[in-house]
C-alpha cells in the first residue's frame, strides 16, 4: 500500500507544494537574501552585508514603532483577556438569552479590519469633533481608539474560547469543592481558573500574536497618524505599528527597500520568538498532566 | 448542577447588565446603518442623530456607492466572492490530499514539508510581502485566477497542520481494508478518508473563508489593481485617494459589505464556532 501511495505524489503532493514554493517557499529566502541587499527591484540587488541592520537599529521611526506596539500588545491582551474570560464566565451560568449575547459579541470579529477602522473613524470623530478634536490630531486618542476598536473585535474570538474551557470543565468538582465548604470566590479561584490554564494560555498569545501584527486596523483608523519630527528631519508617524512602519519603509521611499527588507525580519524574529515562547508553556504544560 | 438552573437575582442582574452591554456593543453598526440613510453634511455634522426630513436621503447613498469613483464596486463583489469561494475550495481539495500523502507514507522528505507548513504559519506577511508580490507578478499570477494559487501557496501552512493532524487519528486499519478490497489510493482517499475528515474540511474552510474574505494587503500587492479589487480594497480607495472623499457612499459601502458576513454567521453559526474553537486549539 505505502509502495503505492509513493507513485501517486504527484497527484497528491505535487499541486500543493508548487503553489508552496511559490507562495511562501522562495518568497521567504529571497526576503532574507534581500535584507542583505540594496535594491529597488529584485534585479538590481547588490549584496551589502548588514548596513541595512545597522540602519534598521538606527531608524527612529521604526524603533518608535516597536515601542508602540509594545505598549498597545500590553494593554491590548490584557484587556482581552479579563473582558472575554468573565463574559463567557457569565455566559455559562446558565442565563437566558446567553446564544443572542454570544452572536452579538462574536459578529464583529467576522468584518475585516479595514472596514472596522472605517466604522470607528466615524465614531470616534462624531464624539471627539464637540471638543474640536479628530482621532488624529492626538496620539493618545489614536492608541486608545485602537485599543477599543481591537477589544471590541477581537474579545467576542476569545470567549468563544473561554466558553468551550468551561465548558470542559467536570461539573463533579464544583460539586465537591461546595461540599467541602468553598465560597463562590474561592471556587472560581481554586477551581475554575487552574482548569482554564490552558484556554487562558491560548487565547493570551493569539491576542498577542493577532495585536502585533496588527495591520489594517492601523492603516484605516489612523493611517499612523499624527505625525512628529525627528532631529534628523524625518518624520516620525504617532501610532504607527510595526507591520504598518514596515510598509512604509519599504514602498513609501523606493531608496529604503533593503532597509524595510531587514526591519521585516527582525520583525519576523521577534514573531518567532513570541510563538517558540508559546510552544515552550504548551509542551510545559503537557509534561506536568 | 444547580448552578445552571436557579434564578437568583444576581442572575437577572446579570442579564439585564448583558443586554445593556449588547445594546452598546452593536451601537457602531447601528450608527453605520442610520448614517447610510443621511446627506452627507448631516453625517459630518452630526453623525449620532436620526435623519429627519431635511437630511433623510433614502437609497441615493447606495445608488451613489455602487456608482462612485471609475471602478464599479460590483465588480469588487464579485472579485471578493470568487477568489474566497474559489481560494477556499482549491485549499481544502489540494491540502487534504497532501495532508494524507504527508502522514500517510512519511518519509524525511514529508516531514520537511510538514514542519516548513508549520513554520509559514508563523511568519508575518511583511516578510514576505515584497518578493511574494514580485513572485506573483513574474508568474502572471496577478489576476483573481491566479491569486487562488498564491492563496493555496500562503494558506497551505495552517490547512495542512490541522488535516494531518485529524488524519493521524483516523486507523490506518480502515485504508488498509479498502486496499484489500481493491481500492486503489485515489479511490481509498475519495471514496473512505474524505467522508471521515468531513468535520475538519468544515473548521479549516470556515477558518480560511474568514481570512480570504477579509484579506486586504495580499490581494491589494498581488492583483493588478486597475482590473480587480476585493472589497476592502475597494472601500480602502474611495478613502484614501479621491481627495474628496464621499462619506454617505462610504457608509453604504461598509453596510453593504457587512451584510454577507451576517448572512454567512447565520447560515453557519454552529460550524463558525467549532471551527474557531478547533483552530484555536491547534493553533
Amino acid at each position: 500500500m505505502l509502495k503505492k501511495k509513493k507513485q501517486y505524489f504527484l497527484i497528491f503532493l505535487l499541486p500543493t507544494l508548487l503553489a508552496f514554493i511559490i507562495g511562501f517557499v522562495y518568497p521567504f529566502f529571497q526576503g532574507i537574501y534581500l535584507s542583505f541587499c540594496k535594491f529597488i527591484t529584485t534585479s538590481d540587488a547588490q549584496f551589502v552585508g548588514f548596513s541595512n541592520y545597522i540602519e534598521a537599529f538606527q531608524d527612529e521611526s521604526f524603533l518608535h514603532s516597536f515601542w508602540f506596539t509594545v505598549a498597545f500588545v500590553i494593554v491590548n491582551v490584557v484587556l482581552i483577556n479579563i473582558i472575554a474570560f468573565f463574559v463567557a464566565y457569565a455566559l455559562t451560568m446558565g442565563i437566558k438569552g446567553a446564544n443572542i449575547f454570544r452572536t452579538v459579541f462574536f459578529v464583529p470579529n467576522l468584518i475585516g479590519g479595514i472596514i472596522l477602522g472605517y466604522i470607528w473613524q466615524l465614531i470616534f470623530n462624531g464624539i471627539l469633533v464637540n471638543f474640536g478634536e479628530t482621532i488624529v490630531s492626538n496620539a493618545t486618542f489614536g492608541f486608545w481608539g485602537l485599543v477599543i476598536l481591537m477589544c471590541w473585535q477581537q474579545a467576542g474570538y476569545m470567549m468563544i474560547i473561554y466558553i468551550a474551557g468551561f465548558q470542559s470543565v467536570p461539573g463533579d468538582l464544583y460539586e465537591a469543592a461546595r461540599i467541602d465548604g468553598a465560597t463562590k470566590s474561592q471556587i472560581l479561584g481554586r477551581v475554575t481558573i487552574p482548569m482554564m490554564a490552558p484556554s487562558i494560555t491560548i487565547c493570551t498569545f493569539l491576542t498577542l500574536t493577532n495585536s502585533f501584527k496588527l495591520f489594517d486596523q492601523n492603516l484605516a483608523l489612523t493611517g499612523g497618524l499624527p505625525t512628529t519630527v525627528a532631529a534628523d528631519g524625518t518624520s516620525i508617524y504617532q501610532t504607527q505599528m510595526m507591520a504598518l512602519n514596515i510598509y512604509n519603509t519599504f514602498y513609501a521611499n523606493g531608496n529604503s527597500r533593503g532597509v524595510g527588507q531587514a526591519e521585516a525580519v527582525i520583525f519576523f524574529v521577534i514573531v518567532v520568538a513570541i510563538s517558540l515562547t508559546q510552544l515552550y508553556f504548551t509542551r510545559r504544560r503537557e509534561v506536568q498532566q | 448542577m444547580d448552578r445552571k438552573n436557579k434564578n437568583t437575582p444576581g442572575k437577572i442582574f446579570l442579564t439585564v447588565f448583558l443586554s445593556v452591554v449588547s445594546v452598546v456593543y452593536v451601537m457602531p453598526i447601528i450608527i453605520i446603518l442610520i448614517n447610510s440613510f443621511k446627506s452627507k453634511t448631516a453625517i459630518s455634522a452630526s453623525p449620532f442623530s436620526f435623519p429627519n426630513a431635511d437630511s433623510f436621503y433614502g437609497f441615493k447613498n447606495y445608488i451613489e456607492g455602487m456608482t462612485f469613483g471609475n471602478f464599479p464596486f460590483w465588480i469588487s463583489v464579485a472579485c471578493s466572492l470568487f477568489i474566497t469561494v474559489g481560494g477556499v475550495f482549491l485549499i481544502l481539495f489540494c491540502t487534504s490530499m497532501s495532508a494524507w500523502y504527508i502522514s500517510r507514507v512519511n518519509s524525511v522528505f514529508c516531514k520537511i514539508v510538514y514542519y516548513f507548513c508549520v513554520f509559514s504559519m508563523v511568519v508575518p506577511f511583511q516578510m514576505v510581502m515584497y518578493t511574494l508580490s514580485k513572485t506573483a507578478d513574474t508568474l502572471k499570477l496577478n489576476t483573481p485566477w491566479g491569486i487562488l494559487i498564491v492563496y493555496l501557496g500562503f494558506g497551505a501552512g495552517l490547512a495542512i497542520f490541522m488535516f494531518t493532524g485529524f488524519v493521524k487519528s483516523i486507523p490506518i486499519e480502515i485504508e488498509e481494508a479498502a486496499g484489500i478490497d481493491g481500492a486503489g489510493p485515489l479511490r481509498t482517499f475519495f471514496g473512505v478518508v474524505l467522508p471521515i475528515m468531513k468535520p475538519t474540511f468544515i473548521s479549516v474552510g470556515i477558518l480560511e473563508t474568514m481570512w480570504i474574505w477579509n484579506d486586504y494587503l495580499l490581494p491589494y500587492l498581488v492583483l493588478d489593481i486597475k482590473k480587480f479589487r476585493t472589497i476592502p480594497i475597494h472601500i480602502q480607495y474611495l478613502n484614501g485617494s479621491y481627495g474628496q472623499t464621499d462619506i454617505g457612499a462610504i457608509m453604504a459601502l461598509i453596510v453593504l459589505s457587512i451584510i454577507p458576513i451576517v448572512i454567512f454567521y447565520f447560515a453557519c453559526q454552529k460550524h463558525i464556532i467549532e471551527g474557531v474553537v478547533a483552530g484555536a486549539v491547534k493553533g
